[in-house]
């Protein structure tokens, strides 16, 4: 099974790449505000809600991601 | 659509297609008599339009705003259009090659049109270029919304779109001249699988380029997913397909592996497509489309972000479960079998993760037949997540391999969960995209619905029942020792399923043809409706963000 001294340093780089990107996202603090960063999405404007050409009213969650 | 590009940019692409139109005339003349050569035609075909379409352009009235103060959403509009053409050709393979199984007269004759040419059209039409062609058009959606920045180029998104349907095409009008390499999802020939890799390193820059532009500090959990599914698609890819041409001026190839080491590459890419192709990009769309529809935050963001490193982590690993009872050493089968069983834990987070964030909102799932394709696919994904993790159990294993019922466990997380996230996507997405107030139809959507639901329901129950027949039939002994039933006996026995199957199937098929006629009637019809806020911003009073230096 020759195979496997070459499939399973592939597949152990790949996670490797994994955990790289794993540390990178925790020093970077992607992980600070969680609902925060869930409850954002919600809030960028596609849906078409607000009457057009007036200020976009302050979001509450707005003040807790900053 | 041109009128987004400037006159350089015009310039560029008429460049790139002249280049690819060469290459195709290149291909024609040296494949000359073999299928290669035809391909050659096809490519040159390809590209002479598009430069024909670009060049008719190339005067006509230039960009004067500011680009980087909007989003670029035309690739995705072709995108979604080109998913929805590619589900009803794939699905129409699907049907046929099904129907072919319970009345194998349809295959007309035709060397062209026997089962084992068009099965691979079926399963490459829907995986690649319905899902595939989803998931790029969802991604770009996805990835300028959720960064609040614009793509960073305005060529490099339709190369990767149109280039990775010209590798469908490719793959497609090759297995019906016969071309393959005999690996299931990955048949394409040597040209058609390095055509793809150019294509794949642009997608993962445009990605990469597209975060680093964000304005919003955070990447949100489906770019991982979308990332995840870019990345390692690109290692498989070009593992698996590691071959040495027969001659540069033909198709056929020979794998760099052979026998057992050939199948276990196989297999390893063969699972991993499952897991990042068909997996983790759509629960991208699920993380990103799910929330949004519903109005509500996705219930444990934490949760999502775990159940992402989770599989990442693990699925890699099971591909050997294929392989069980094989000339594969035992404990690598072990190992795939012990990986697959822990992988049901991050899989069973993301469903229940998606269900939960539903619960309070079931009043929404009832009235809007959009979520409902959502929560029906966060269903199905937790039903053939379980099945999956079951069946890759050895004396499991020993009875549903072979059968129908392994065909049944894919259609269950093909169609109940790869198809009904995206047709609940498209819906979520398309009125946003064209600027529209809703569907065309919403009695549409609900028909769609529930033709997808019933058909994938008579599909993967007659398939469970013809599988363990199957299986149950080729294990059974009589009391002399010998073997009681003949594999014909087993294939009489199956036809009333396999009739049942094809039924199934249309009911699918019918389903996408509505979706694809809503979606156009959507874009004709309905009146425009533009929401103010859609455009990149970094800003709390949600002014336009200051374009990024180009």
């Amino acid at each position: 099974m020759s195979i496997l001294t070459f499939l399973i340093p592939v597949t152990l780089c790949m996670g490797a790449i994994g955990l790289a990107a794993f540390f990178w996202s925790l020093r970077h603090g992607q992980y600070e505000d969680l609902s925060g960063d869930a409850e954002r999405i919600l809030h960028d404007d596609d849906a078409p809600l607000v009457p057009a050409h007036t200020p976009r009213p302050p979001v509450a969650t707005k003040e807790t991601t900053k | 659509m041109m009128s987004n590009l400037t006159g350089a940019e015009r310039t560029t692409a008429m460049t790139i297609a002249g280049f690819g139109a060469l290459i195709g005339l290149a291909m024609a003349a040296a494949g000359h008599g073999d299928p290669m050569g035809v391909h050659g035609w096809i490519v040159l075909a390809f590209f002479g339009v598009l430069f024909f379409i670009v060049a008719s352009a190339l005067y006509s009235p230039e960009p004067v705003e500011d680009r980087a103060l909007s989003y670029y959403d035309d690739p995705t509009k072709v995108g979604i259009i080109l998913a929805l053409i590619w589900a009803v050709v794939g699905m129409f393979m699907g049907v046929w090659v099904a129907s072919q199984l319970a009345w194998p007269d349809l295959r007309f004759e035709g060397a062209w049109s026997g089962f084992g040419r068009l099965r691979p059209v079926h399963t490459s039409g829907v995986i690649f270029g319905f899902g595939g062609n989803a998931l790029i058009a969802t991604s770009y959606h996805i990835m300028q919304r959720t960064s609040r920045a614009r793509m960073p180029g305005q060529i490099s998104p339709w190369f990767v779109l149109l280039g990775f349907n010209l590798f469908c095409i490719l793959a497609a009008s090759g297995y019906v001249m016969g071309v393959t390499q005999s690996k299931e999802y990955a048949e394409a020939e040597w040209y058609a699988d390095i055509w793809l890799v150019v294509v794949w390193v642009v997608y993962f820059i445009l990605y990469m380029r597209t975060l680093s532009r964000r304005n919003e500090p955070h990447i949100y959990v489906a770019n991982w997913y979308y990332l995840s599914f870019i990345l390692v698609v690109a290692i498989l890819h070009i593992v698996n397909n590691l071959a040495v041409p027969a001659s540069w001026t033909g198709a056929k190839s020979y794998s760099l592996f052979s026998g057992v080491q050939d199948a276990m590459t196989q297999w390893w890419y063969g699972h991993n497509a499952v897991a990042f192709f068909l997996t983790t990009g759509f629960l991208g769309m699920l993380y990103y489309f799910l929330p949004k529809r519903a109005g509500r935050p996705i219930y444990s963001y934490r949760l999502s972000i775990l159940s992402f490193w989770g599989i990442v982590f693990f699925y890699i690993w099971v591909g050997s479960h294929h392989l069980h009872y094989t000339a594969l050493p035992h404990w690598v089968q072990t190992l795939g079998m012990t990986f697959s069983v822990m992988l049901l834990v991050p899989s069973w987070a993301s469903a229940g993760n998606a269900l939960m964030t539903l619960n309070g909102a079931w009043g929404k799932v009832r009235d809007d037949a959009t979520l409902r394709f959502m929560m029906m696919a966060a269903v199905f994904y937790g039903l053939s997540t379980f099945e999956g993790s079951f069946m890759a159990i050895r004396p499991v294993n020993g009875l549903s391999h072979y059968t129908d019922w392994t065909v049944g466990h894919v259609h269950a997380g093909a169609m109940g969960w790869v198809a009904l996230i995206t047709f609940g996507s498209i819906y979520a997405l398309t009125p946003v995209l064209w600027r529209r107030e809703t569907m065309y139809s919403w009695k549409a959507v609900e028909w769609h619905f529930w033709l997808a639901l019933s058909g994938t329901v008579i599909y993967v129950f007659s398939m469970w029942n013809s599988g363990i027949i199957q299986g149950l039939m080729w294990r059974t002994y009589t009391e002399t020792g010998t073997l009681k039933f003949s594999f014909v006996d087993s294939l009489v026995a199956m036809h009333p399923y396999y009739i049942a199957r094809a039924f199934g199937g249309l009911l699918f098929l019918t389903g996408a043809c509505i979706c694809l006629w809503n979606v156009v009637m959507t874009i004709l019809h309905v009146p425009q409706k533009a929401p103010e806020l859609d455009y990149p911003t970094s800003s709390e009073a949600m002014e336009p963000a200051l374009p990024a230096a180009e």
